[in-house]
């Protein structure tokens, strides 16, 4: 008998938040805030959805009510994606140990 | 345009960037690189699926015109919003991520043809599961990150709102989106579909309204957790790899910040999100009773006289520092005692602040090095050996009831040991208890000076009477 595709996708989670588990704990407690906003970042790799909810007219016009979903959905997750991003880049700048700044 | 086998490698591709993004965080050397990993899986995500869709049609030139405009409201925000802004701009930021999830779970259901999921009316049922789920936690996510965001931004109080019968109201709509979803598969129709969206919306306010605001670090990685969920029930039905991998990392992600911010705070997950304990509001009964208690109050020229006679100086800072904005003053303040050869480290609580490393950042952003920053288990042991311990904006996680009084609300938090310092300086409005509404018998001990101020105000003073 065949493996439903679904079994795959359902071991990729599973390992992922295994993954995920292990790599969190190893993240250090003061750089727990650009965690947030990392996570914020890539968790809008929903994009991807939107993208093809957008792309989707296949009754040849531009703009049905599903593709506005998504039109919509692209612009809030663009807002995270380069929110989240550029944010904790400038969070991480300010991090320095002491011989950078001064002495 | 690209087979949907190569496609589907590259997104196992972003996924492993994604996690090598995190990896990057397990030290602040590495964090930036594990940054550009990050944007690089997301730049591959977006291209690939470009590709994957190939036809471009005319549409795709308002793809991009969305993009940059979501783009440039991103950056705008990034750049401008100020460091102590953090907690409610990341609440704001996990309200879009659930908002997005769940249009996207309606353009699914309106249009599963694109998705290759069925066709109206007759949507796979495993897809149809996946993407209610989806929506349902996403929608919980957007209501309850906005309720967040509105309480940390101070435009909704931070008290928490409680009523009778709230528990089992959320009780019965929680259930009452399992039977929609259930009759949702039953019939494909359209209305259970919105009715369990609007439920959900529902359910994220009310489970968010009781939460007090000094609770708010648990809310905000709960939410962050509930962000990554709703991503990943989206993945399962677009079947894209980098989506389930990332919603699952980010889930466990949020799930691992909250159990720490638990227990740092010695409290069950479940009694936060009961809620009802947080009030920031002080309990005036306590108030009034304590003010007869003798306290030993003093002034800028005071503390600047002992810290100046000081060798080792540990700084413990709290929300009140970033309600104050004292970080910069603070810094000013360390920067003279430094010259005079006095150490100073900084003692951090993990719950100190509205959300996970909150005092982290604000020290980082007025360029305190990170390496003199310590967090509670290292540096627990350094107060018996310190000359000072200078308190600013901090009050429950000083207090030593917690280790002695079972009765005490607090009790058996892991607490900093500010009193076996051989003095201690307390900068604080006045003396009201913290959010637990206990007092801090701290206030009254022989060794403690109070100095009653605004927070930077009184550092300020403090850097003056320092020349």
């Amino acid at each position: 008998m065949e493996i439903d595709p679904f079994i795959f996708r359902l071991s990729i989670f599973i390992l992922s938040i295994f993954v995920g588990y292990y790599v969190v704990w190893s993240v250090t407690p003061s750089l727990h805030t650009p965690l947030m906003s990392v996570t914020n970042a890539i968790s809008s790799v929903i994009i991807v959805g939107a993208i093809i909810a957008a792309l989707a007219s296949s009754s040849g016009s531009i703009f049905n009510t599903s593709s506005i979903f998504g039109f919509i959905a692209i612009i809030l997750a663009a807002i995270n994606i380069f929110g989240g991003f550029l944010v904790t880049q400038r969070m991480l700048q300010m991090y320095k140990k002491k011989k950078d700044k001064k002495k | 345009m690209i087979s949907a086998n190569l496609s589907a490698v590259f997104y196992l591709v972003s996924g492993i960037l994604f996690i090598l993004a995190l990896r990057g965080l397990s030290s602040p050397d590495t964090s930036r690189q594990g940054n550009y990993f990050g944007i690089a899986g997301m730049i591959i995500a977006i291209v690939v699926t470009f590709l994957s869709i190939g036809n471009f049609s005319t549409s795709l030139t308002y793809v991009i015109i969305s993009l940059v405009i979501g783009g440039s409201i991103g950056a705008f925000i990034a750049f401008r919003i100020p460091m102590t802004a953090m907690p409610e701009l990341v609440a704001g930021f996990h309200s879009l991520v659930g908002l997005a999830a769940v249009f996207v779970a309606i353009a699914a259901f309106l249009n599963p043809d694109a998705f290759n999921l069925g066709i109206v009316g007759n949507i796979k049922l495993a897809s149809l599961i996946e993407m209610s789920i989806g929506a349902a936690v996403g929608a919980i996510t957007f209501s309850g990150s906005i309720i967040a965001f509105l309480k940390l931004r101070g435009i909704m109080s931070g008290s928490p709102i409680t009523f009778s019968g709230q528990h089992f109201l959320n009780l019965i709509l929680g259930v009452g989106i399992f039977v929609l979803i259930f009759y949702l598969c039953k019939t494909q129709s359209t209305n259970i579909f919105w009715t369990v969206i609007i439920i959900s919306f529902l359910v994220g306010v009310l489970i968010i309204i009781p939460i007090g605001g000094a609770d708010m670090p648990v809310v905000i990685s709960m939410l962050n957790s509930y962000s990554g969920w709703a991503a990943a029930g989206i993945g399962f039905t677009l079947e894209n790899t980098a989506l389930i991998i990332t919603g699952a990392l980010v889930g466990s992600s949020g799930a691992i910040l909250s159990y720490i911010m638990c227990k740092a705070m010695n409290r069950s997950f479940l009694s936060v999100i009961l809620g009802g304990f947080g009030a920031d509001n002080s309990v005036d009964e306590t108030k009034d009773k304590k003010d007869q208690k003798p306290v030993k109050s003093g002034n800028a020229e005071d503390a600047a006289f002992l810290m100046k006679n000081a060798s080792s100086v540990i700084i413990v800072p709290g929300y009140g520092m970033a309600v104050a904005q004292a970080q910069h003053a603070l810094r000013e303040m360390v920067d003279k005692l430094k010259k005079n050869d006095i150490k100073v480290t900084y003692a951090i609580h993990p719950v100190a602040g509205r959300m996970p490393g909150h005092m982290n950042v604000l020290l980082a952003e007025a360029n305190v090095p990170y390496d003199e920053v310590f967090e509670l288990e290292d540096i627990n042991n350094d107060f018996a050996n310190s000359d000072v311990a200078f308190v600013i904006g901090a009050n429950d996680v000083t207090n030593p009831v917690a280790k002695t009084d079972p009765k005490s609300p607090i009790f058996g938090m892991p607490v900093l040991d500010v009193e076996k310092c051989k003095s201690v300086l307390f900068v604080k409005r006045s003396l009201s208890p913290g959010y637990a509404g206990i007092d801090n018998e701290l206030f009254y001990k022989d060794n403690t000076l109070m100095l009653f101020a605004d927070a930077k105000k009184m550092t300020e003073d403090i850097v003056k009477n320092l020349d």
